[in-house]
């Protein structure tokens, strides 16, 4: 057992923490926030340049065949660094749908452009009136011709203002209602994006598809059996969420601490009270806490064992959800009033922890994920009271 | 990062199962598992058997028969001695003057001492807390004056627990008066059998016989039984509490007390179903799973990833923090998951040869003792509040 980074896993994370502070400085990040830009054109460059695009696939498909901890390391930093590059919309979901339910043609056609940056995928796959139940699917793709005639909207969709293509889930006619996995071009006539921001300054879209036609060769998998790979696609998602939050949340402790210590009333550093002192104590235990959680559900995200990983993701999920929260607002009132100005960073940092709980599964939706599987009685051990 | 057990880590599993199917007594796990009282034989047979085994030390260095497991093996080890009902081995001995002897004792205490403390022939209990001096233990004024060969001690100790059970305590002296707190402290070792050594019962809020007050009068101590050297005793105190932190987060016990909790949730209902899937009660459950699952994996990041030393005692902090937490949290939840069968009061039921009805469930009986009990977790070692002033100046450095 082993936690540590290998020290090219701590290089990789370490350069990249480099290549923010030279690109992306405060200003120039808020001037993208406040523009129709969805990010930064030199930062997406600069990643395929290192190669972070092709962390999660294997050689074959012009991958480096690396494992779930490369990805943990690459997130970590991008929460640190606030970025708004569509990562882990294009690389973590959309990629990981392609590389789990594709054919091996598929995956050829559709991962060559992710990994050179070139093609931007997003995961279209909860609906406005479905909350976050992933099974919880209207849009139709009724079969014709071979292919299939696409219709229906999909909510939230995390980077799905700049996508190329979407990875849509939708029930196919003649599969017995069980949900299906199609790669469709956003370009494709009856294709329409809303765009917009999320609190957190990245792009998502709602998406509406209206008598899409879809060739054969679009859809992922079989017909009908997409549900397993669409809950762990989820999970990837969700695990990568949490630890970009994590990045942001060691950077709301770090200011915290840092503000603790400099900011000065009744003639000394604030930092000096005790009831200040074990406040942000709690947000460093719950922090350490935090990351434990979400090292194992990014190791389990990529795993085999559903259980298993669904408990290691919706642990991670629902902690971060909540503490992630909770350290956020102690964080805001320990600032004072610099804590709820613009200008200060710290409400960036804020924001991204609130967005990391509203996506995939809120804090409330993992808990009661989490003791459904708990509570199985095929989980029962022998009873001592029999 | 590799964050699953190896093969030979599972095999490691596999090895003391067995030899806890095959060595554990029965009668002795029934008790553990359904919380009755142990005697002070039910702790010596285990212990003497871990002993016979070479496991009843893994923190010691291996030349003093210590087995040198890794973290890992050491979790796994708890994990399964707590699923099958071993009862805990006093750390008094084993966990705390032990290696304090080993790395501070002359000659004479490592041959005196450590062979009776890993066989179990002598059992150990603390003096570090009085009624005066508590969080503030520098404080301490139990005093300790050289005569010849000797020390007499006067003064008293208190929240002695198990010192029922103990041959020997290992107390924090005054030995100067003049100097600056910390400094004027000394640790000897004082045999319970000394005369003006006065042991009493404090009886606890759940009704039990845990914990003892040590009165002190005129006692003589050989100065031979003095560890280290004269004042520097708060420096030993120090190490052993940093010593201490291989088994404070209690990940084995709390996630065995856990599938308890469970196992009644399952038996009780509400609303004609099991109260395991009442929506409220459920929510409750998962989040105590999930902070001990936090636990759990914290505990092991920190062993794993440190160097040891001063930082992982510091670190060791949030682990004591939110395990006690959760074993509290354990008790709570599965007082309230009994109902309204918690409120019979029934210590009588504690003991293992009552033959007595039960009132309700019999698992009922300890329910709310057992909350009452583990009040105490957040108290001892040094209080929470302690804690977190230990991790502001030492890790954050406010």
């Amino acid at each position: 057992m082993d936690f540590a980074f290998s020290e090219e896993q701590q290089l990789f994370g370490d350069a990249l923490r480099k290549l923010f502070e030279n690109e992306y400085s405060a200003d120039r990040r808020r001037a993208i926030v406040d523009s129709e830009e969805s990010y930064s054109g030199d930062v997406w460059g600069h990643f395929a340049e290192m190669g972070l695009f092709g962390l999660p696939f294997a050689e074959d498909v012009g991958g480096f065949g690396g494992n779930a901890s490369d990805v943990l390391v690459v997130c970590l930093e991008l929460g640190r660094s606030l970025s708004l590059e569509p990562f882990v919309a294009s690389v973590v979901l959309g990629g990981g749908a392609v590389r789990l339910a594709g054919s091996p043609e598929q995956q050829q056609s559709l991962l060559a452009g992710v990994v050179s940056g070139e093609r931007k995928l997003a995961a279209a796959f909860l609906e406005p009136h479905a909350r976050y139940d992933l099974a919880d699917v209207d849009t139709e793709a009724s079969a014709q011709d071979g292919g299939h005639r696409l219709t229906g909207r999909k909510a939230v969709v995390l980077g799905g203002d700049c996508a190329d293509t979407f990875i849509v889930s939708a029930r196919a006619s003649g599969s017995d209602g069980g949900l299906s996995l199609f790669a469709v071009d956003a370009a494709a006539p009856g294709v329409s994006v809303r765009g917009y921001k999320l609190v957190d300054g990245r792009g998502a879209a709602e998406v509406e598809f209206e008598d899409v036609e879809l060739g054969p060769d679009a859809l992922l998998g079989e017909a009908g059996s997409a549900l397993p790979v669409i809950e762990q696609v989820a999970d990837l998602g969700a695990a990568a969420l949490c630890a970009e939050a994590i990045g942001a949340i060691e950077m709301i402790n770090e200011m915290t601490l840092e503000y603790l210590k400099t900011r000065q009333q009744f003639g000394r550093p604030i930092g000096s009270f005790q009831v200040l002192q074990h406040r942000m104590v709690d947000l460093y235990l719950e922090l350490e806490h935090a990351k434990s959680l979400v090292f194992v559900a990014s190791a389990m995200a990529d795993g085999d064992n559903a259980d298993a990983r669904a408990k290691a993701v919706s642990a991670a999920k629902n902690y971060i959800g909540d503490k992630g929260r909770d350290i956020a607002k102690d964080a805001v009132q320990m600032h004072g009033g610099m804590g709820v100005t613009r200008e200060y960073a710290l409400g960036d940092y804020v924001k991204r922890v609130l967005v990391a709980d509203m996506l995939f599964g809120d804090a409330d939706h993992h808990l009661e994920r989490f003791g459904r599987i708990s509570a199985d009685p095929a989980a029962a051990g022998a009873s001592v009271w029999a | 990062m590799d964050l699953a057990y190896s093969s030979e880590e599972e095999a490691f599993r596999a090895e003391v199962r067995a030899f806890l199917k095959d060595k554990l007594p029965p009668d002795i796990a029934n008790k553990v598992k359904k919380a009755k009282r142990l005697s002070k034989d039910d702790y010596y047979r285990w212990h003497n058997t871990l002993y016979q085994q070479g496991w009843v030390s893994p923190n010691w260095p291996k030349e003093f028969g210590g087995t040198g497991w890794t973290p890992a093996q050491y979790q796994i080890f708890d994990e399964e001695n707590c699923a099958a009902g071993s009862p805990r081995i006093i750390p008094f001995g084993i966990s705390m003057v032990g290696p304090v002897i080993i790395r501070f004792g002359s000659d004479y205490q490592k041959e005196r001492f450590l062979p009776p403390m890993q066989s179990g022939e002598e059992f150990w209990c603390q003096g570090f807390s009085e009624p005066g001096s508590g969080s503030d233990l520098a404080s301490l004024k139990t005093k300790a004056v050289r005569e010849g060969d000797h020390y007499i001690v006067n003064g008293q100790k208190t929240w002695t627990t198990l010192g029922q059970f103990a041959d020997w305590i290992f107390c924090l002296v005054r030995t100067d008066p003049e100097a600056k707190q910390q400094m004027g402290i000394s640790m000897v070792l004082i045999d319970l059998k000394s005369e003006g050594v006065d042991m009493r019962p404090i009886l606890t809020v759940d009704g039990e016989h845990h914990i003892n007050e040590v009165f002190l009068d005129n006692v003589k101590v050989p100065a031979e039984n003095l560890i280290g050297e004269e004042n520097k005793g708060w420096d030993y105190a120090k190490f052993l509490l940093v010593n201490e932190r291989m088994g404070i987060a209690g990940v084995g016990q709390s996630k065995a007390d856990l599938e308890i909790l469970k196992d009644v949730a399952r038996l009780e209902s509400k609303n004609g179903k099991p109260l395991i899937d009442d929506p409220l009660f459920q929510a409750k459950l998962s989040r105590l799973e999930i902070d001990l699952m936090a636990l759990e994996y914290t505990n092991l990041r920190m062993l794993t990833s440190q160097g040891g030393g001063a930082a992982v005692g510091a670190l060791s902090s949030y682990l004591k923090i939110r395990g006690s937490e959760i074993q509290q949290t354990l008790m709570e939840l599965t007082m309230e998951a009994v109902g309204p069968y918690a409120a019979p009061w029934m210590p009588q039921a504690n003991d293992a040869e009552w033959n007595g009805e039960p009132v309700g469930p019999e698992y009922a009986a300890a329910s709310t003792s057992r909350f009452l009990d583990r009040r105490k977790t957040t108290i001892y070692g040094g209080s929470n509040e302690i804690q977190r002033n230990i991790i502001a100046k030492h890790v954050l450095n406010m």
